[in-house]
């Protein structure tokens, strides 16, 4: 019998709240204000990603609190910091549904995070947005994620790439869900585009000497190198490569370089070249996108970290929201999550983007871009790319009834390939 | 042949990677018995030495060989004066206070530099080619500094008064005292030394790894491995460790892929654990430095 | 039956952790009961090194090798066997029979302290690697997947007898509360049978206790061993709180925590290092809620500051002050006495027999 917690949740939920919690689900605190929760790693290993996305989030509450916040309500911003233990993830979770009784949970990094907080947020029905790219599949109805998902990128930088360098592939990628899903997505189309991989490598996250790999590469001879390295440990390979010579011979694409502002972490003859795929890059042209970057910039003066994905996703995630509150006029949860499911859009700083209302992913629109004196310039533009991936296997439609993660056993155990 | 060349040369490197990330470990654990859990912030202060002082202009080669040692080893005589020596045989104490420190370091690199700093350093050598293959020319520097470093420590603890004294100090501190030497000075001077020679480590490899304030974390735990493997003797411990496990390491990474490879240095790990507890040097070359 | 000084108090503590746990659902609000679990399991981790580091004298550095151990084998006993009873007592007995094999390689290898320490600590962190390199469908027991780096859901603890409800976790916090009482009571009940008491003076002087006629490895294995089930069943309670077990609970970090807590709450005391856990974890809960100064920052200066002024830890530091302060009250009127009763030179001995 599959019996694991979720299925417990979804089994039991309704039943248990009445019975058991009946004070929960009333937003009974009586005050005028919309409590924002935000659930962020701010100091521990996955600060590099949380503290970006925490300014971003700071500033987008106060930047609606200026405005004359929503329906007249000002947004209360609770922040906290799980200082990169999933454990507070789940305490500090709890504490915003049943403490704070948080009209919506912004939180979460890494796919450990969000599985221990979604189940959570879901039996004390706080809406819950994920706003980091991540490996794709989760299907909740009380979830939304706003970030991008492998397919959505690597489905448009791969032709880019095998254009320009070739097409004999070599993939190495980070040994977990995320890295070993991104790569099966390399592969297929790879494959499809009539490419051939050379080989397909996957690095514990702690692994800092590539050297014996850099061989292996040399050693296969392929057109180029794709890259789903995560993390502080993995910016090594990106100067061993560089040191033995090979960026100049076998150029590097990836869809994972820029998130951790890697690039900024390797000096500019190191990352010349290397080509990148995201939903956002802080160069995306517009004047949305440049005043956008400007007010940050002023808010979080010299300290300002450059503003990848993570942190643009966060900020739009609260706009998106913030757009459902004001269409839905209450912040309540099953009014927003309706007003959300319309269809809603936002003319953000990363272009015009919407939710998709079956999978409750966003649509966003992908920038492939070149690294050049530690910069990205934008070379091609694919706007309002649908979350390919996670549409094959959910339909939050026809089904509203589940909280399910798909792809948590990998592709193959969701039925695809 | 080419190959072969090329690998083992990279295995050797693999090798040198681990006596660097370990040796200043294993002076202090050895010498003083003090389980230094700061040892990865250390090297992240090494590399931030070097990442810092290069974006203020300062040569790459000072920066990494004299800069990164001497502000380490500052950091180090001052950490011992201020904590570590109110700790000494209070072992479980200095595992607290070093901890702490760890955190400390972390928070304090992080609260005055931000969560990541830019670099504009890449390894200083080109590269060389070996038939088809390529290596980079740093990771020969690197050997050599590495086995320069082994031979430096191993001469002064041979021939220096210095070093004679720390062995005495090392073996009976009671009696190395009561013969006159201070050693108060001589535990100041060994963490100094462990510390600094830490820095150099964490500033040779600031070109060639990513240089993050939590990036200590993913050192930690070879370098432990490694000095426990190696056992009480400095020098011959670290090596006779860092030769197995990084040659299996290195072997079976490009057998098998760099997954297996870990897992294959972690199970040599465990068995040489159980097969010899006190390390490879509690076992055979007993007498050496 | 005698009671000791000592055992009225330990009645004391027994009491108020049941009448806590009685009293807190109706005074505490939904999510601190829900939270405490985590903090409860936490604790009986800290009572198991309490136990045989304070009062074995065995440095384990690595005590959260069996804690995980227990949350790993609890998770995937349960996705396997589709419910918990089971579950529960395999991972006891898996997180034991680790404790076993690891301390029959060290006491019976002759391992002296300082190695002690760092090869629990080394094996906590190989464990931490071994189990990041698990992600992937073909890292599988029976039905349930390591997860690597991600981790996986725990199923809920559930009723032992039918229909098999699945506990909530509000409901989490009272089996808990009962695993930390019942197992205080058995540590503090073990601590002063003649097993015990020859642990206490292994710890005194090993080589003494062997002289003796003492098999000291075996006196050491068995309470290492005894200390890794009651870690491993914090870890049950654990993975329940959080929900999920991910490796980073083999982690440096969290392998020092342990250590800290003892220090902390005071070794050769039971309570202390549940005291210390529950301080450390409501610091570190209340510096995620702070905004202004790095986390880090903060809790390394408090632990450096701590080790150099109550090095003792607080416990014991509070009794002994707690002693003194009676002691001298006691003096004061016994001196009053003697004065009036027998005079100057009596007093003079009985102050030397003060000391």
């Amino acid at each position: 019998m599959a019996f694991d917690r979720r299925t417990f949740i979804k089994g039991t939920s309704v039943a248990g709240l009445t019975l058991m919690a009946p004070g929960i689900i009333g937003r009974a605190k009586a005050d005028d204000k919309i409590r924002l929760a935000s659930i962020l790693d701010q100091s521990g290993g996955l600060d590099i990603y949380g503290k970006p996305m925490a300014n971003a989030t700071q500033m987008a509450v106060d930047e609606i609190n200026a405005a004359g916040g929503l329906n007249g309500q000002q947004i209360e911003l609770i922040n906290y910091d799980p200082q990169s233990n999933i454990q507070f993830y789940t305490q500090y979770a709890t504490k915003a549904a049943t403490g704070d009784k948080a009209h919506v949970v912004h939180a979460g990094i890494t796919s450990a995070s969000r599985e221990a907080i979604r189940p959570t947020l879901g039996r004390f029905q706080s809406l819950y947005f994920y706003n980091t790219q991540y490996e794709g599949g989760v299907c909740d109805r009380n979830c939304f994620c706003t970030g991008s998902t492998p397919a959505q990128t690597v489905e448009k930088l791969v032709p880019y790439a095998m254009n320009k360098f070739g097409k004999k592939v070599y993939i190495i990628a980070a040994d977990y869900n995320y890295g070993q899903i991104t790569a099966q997505w390399v592969k297929k189309y790879v494959t499809d585009n009539g490419g051939e991989v050379a080989d397909t490598e996957f690095f514990p996250l702690d692994v800092t000497n590539f050297g014996p790999t850099i061989k292996k590469i040399q050693a296969a001879k392929p057109d180029m190198v794709w890259s789903a390295l995560v993390g502080g440990a993995h910016i090594s390979f990106y100067r061993q490569y560089a040191a033995a010579g090979m960026n100049k011979s076998v150029p590097i694409a990836s869809t994972t370089f820029g998130v951790g502002n890697e690039h900024k972490l390797i000096s500019a003859e190191e990352g010349d070249g290397i080509l990148a795929a995201y939903t956002y890059f802080q160069e995306v042209p517009g004047d949305n996108n440049a005043a956008f970057v400007k007010r940050f910039q002023e808010k979080f003066g010299a300290d300002a970290p450059y503003l990848n994905e993570l942190a643009t996703r966060s900020y739009e995630g609260i706009q998106l929201w913030a757009e459902a509150v004001k269409k839905a006029g209450t912040a309540d949860r099953m009014p927003v999550i309706e007003a959300l499911e319309s269809g809603i859009s936002l003319a953000g700083p990363s272009g015009d983007i919407s939710l998709d209302p079956k999978t409750h992913h966003g649509v966003l629109n992908v920038y492939l871009a070149e690294l050049k004196d530690q910069t990205f310039n934008i070379v091609e533009t694919h706007n309002a790319q649908p979350p390919s991936d996670t549409l094959l296997v959910c339909d939050l439609q026809a089904n509203p009834d589940q909280a399910t993660f798909y792809f948590e056993n990998g592709l193959e155990a969701a039925g695809i390939k | 042949m080419d190959l072969a060349i090329a690998l083992a040369l990279q295995i050797v490197y693999g090798i040198a990677n681990l006596v660097l990330i370990s040796l200043g470990l294993a002076i202090i654990f050895g010498m003083m018995r003090v389980i230094n859990l700061a040892h990865g912030e250390f090297l992240m202060l090494g590399g931030y030495t070097v990442v810092i002082s290069t974006n203020h202009g300062v040569n790459i080669w000072f920066a990494m060989l004299v800069l990164a040692p001497l502000v380490v080893g500052l950091i180090g005589v001052l950490v011992e004066r201020l904590l570590i020596q109110y700790l000494y045989g209070r072992m479980v104490d200095t595992l607290l206070a070093t901890w702490g420190l760890s955190l400390l370091f972390v928070g304090l690199v992080t609260t005055i530099f931000g969560a990541q700093t830019e670099t504009t350093i890449s390894p200083p050598l080109g590269a060389i080619s070996i038939g088809d293959y390529s290596s980079s020319a740093y990771e020969l520097f690197l050997i050599g500094v590495t086995v320069a470093l082994l031979l430096l420590v191993w001469a002064v603890m041979k021939w220096t008064r210095l070093g004679l004294v720390a062995r005495a100090t090392m073996q009976s501190d009671d009696m190395a005292s009561a013969l006159g030497v201070s050693t108060r000075n001589v535990y100041m001077i060994t963490f100094g030394l462990g510390a600094a020679i830490s820095g150099l480590a964490g500033g040779l490899l600031a070109p060639v790894t990513g240089v993050l304030p939590s990036i200590g974390a993913t050192y930690i735990a070879k370098a432990f491995i490694t000095v426990i493997s190696g056992g009480a003797s400095i020098l011959a411990g670290t090596s006779a460790a860092s030769i197995l496990l990084g040659g299996i390491n290195g072997i079976m990474s490009f057998l098998t892929g760099p997954t297996l490879g870990e897992v294959a240095l972690l199970a040599a790990a465990i068995v040489l654990i159980r097969l010899m507890p006190t390390g490879i040097t509690g076992r055979f070359f007993r007498k050496s430095l | 039956m005698n009671w000791s000084r000592e055992n009225r108090w330990r009645a004391v503590i027994v009491a108020a952790g049941v009448l806590f746990t009685l009293a807190a659902p109706s005074m505490l609000e939904l999510f601190t009961i829900i939270n405490l679990s985590t903090a409860i399991a936490l604790a009986i981790l800290a009572l198991s090194l309490g136990l045989i580091w304070g009062y074995g004298g065995i440095l384990c550095f690595g005590q959260t090798a069996f804690f995980g151990i227990g949350a790993y084998a609890y998770t995937i006993a349960a996705v396997n066997f589709g419910g918990s009873s089971w579950a529960i007592l395999l991972a006891i007995l898996a997180a034991a029979a680790f404790a076993a094999v690891l301390g029959y390689f060290m006491f019976y290898g002759r391992v002296s302290d300082v190695y002690m320490a760092v090869i629990t600590l080394t094996v906590t962190l190989i464990l931490y690697s071994l189990l990041r390199r698990t992600s992937g469908p073909e890292y599988k027991i029976g039905n349930a997947l390591l997860g690597g780096f991600n981790g996986v859901n725990s199923p809920p603890l559930n009723l032992p007898w039918p229909p098999y409800t699945p506990l909530y976790p509000e409901h989490v916090f009272y089996v808990g509360m009962a695993v930390l009482i019942i197992g205080y009571v058995l540590c503090a009940w073990l601590v002063q049978t003649h097993f015990g008491r020859v642990a206490v003076a292994i710890r005194e002087n090993e080589l003494r206790a062997e002289l003796i006629g003492y098999d000291t490895r075996l006196y050491k294995l068995v309470l290492f061993t005894i200390g890794g089930a009651v870690a491993g069943a914090g870890g049950i309670i654990f993975c329940n709180g959080v929900g999920r077990i991910t490796p980073d609970v083999f982690n440096l970090y969290n392998s020092a925590l342990a250590i800290i807590w003892v220090i902390v709450g005071g070794r050769g005391t039971l309570v202390g290092p549940v005291l210390g856990s529950f301080a450390l974890f409501y610091l570190t809960t209340w510096l995620g809620t702070q905004g202004t100064v790095n986390n880090n920052l903060v809790l390394g200066l408090i632990l450096i500051v701590f080790v150099l002024a109550v090095p003792k830890g607080i416990l014991p530091t509070f009794i002994s002050w707690w002693d003194k302060a009676r002691q001298r009250r006691s003096m004061q009127r016994r001196e009053l006495k003697v004065r009036r009763r027998r005079g100057r030179a009596s007093l003079l001995e009985e102050a030397a027999d003060e000391k």
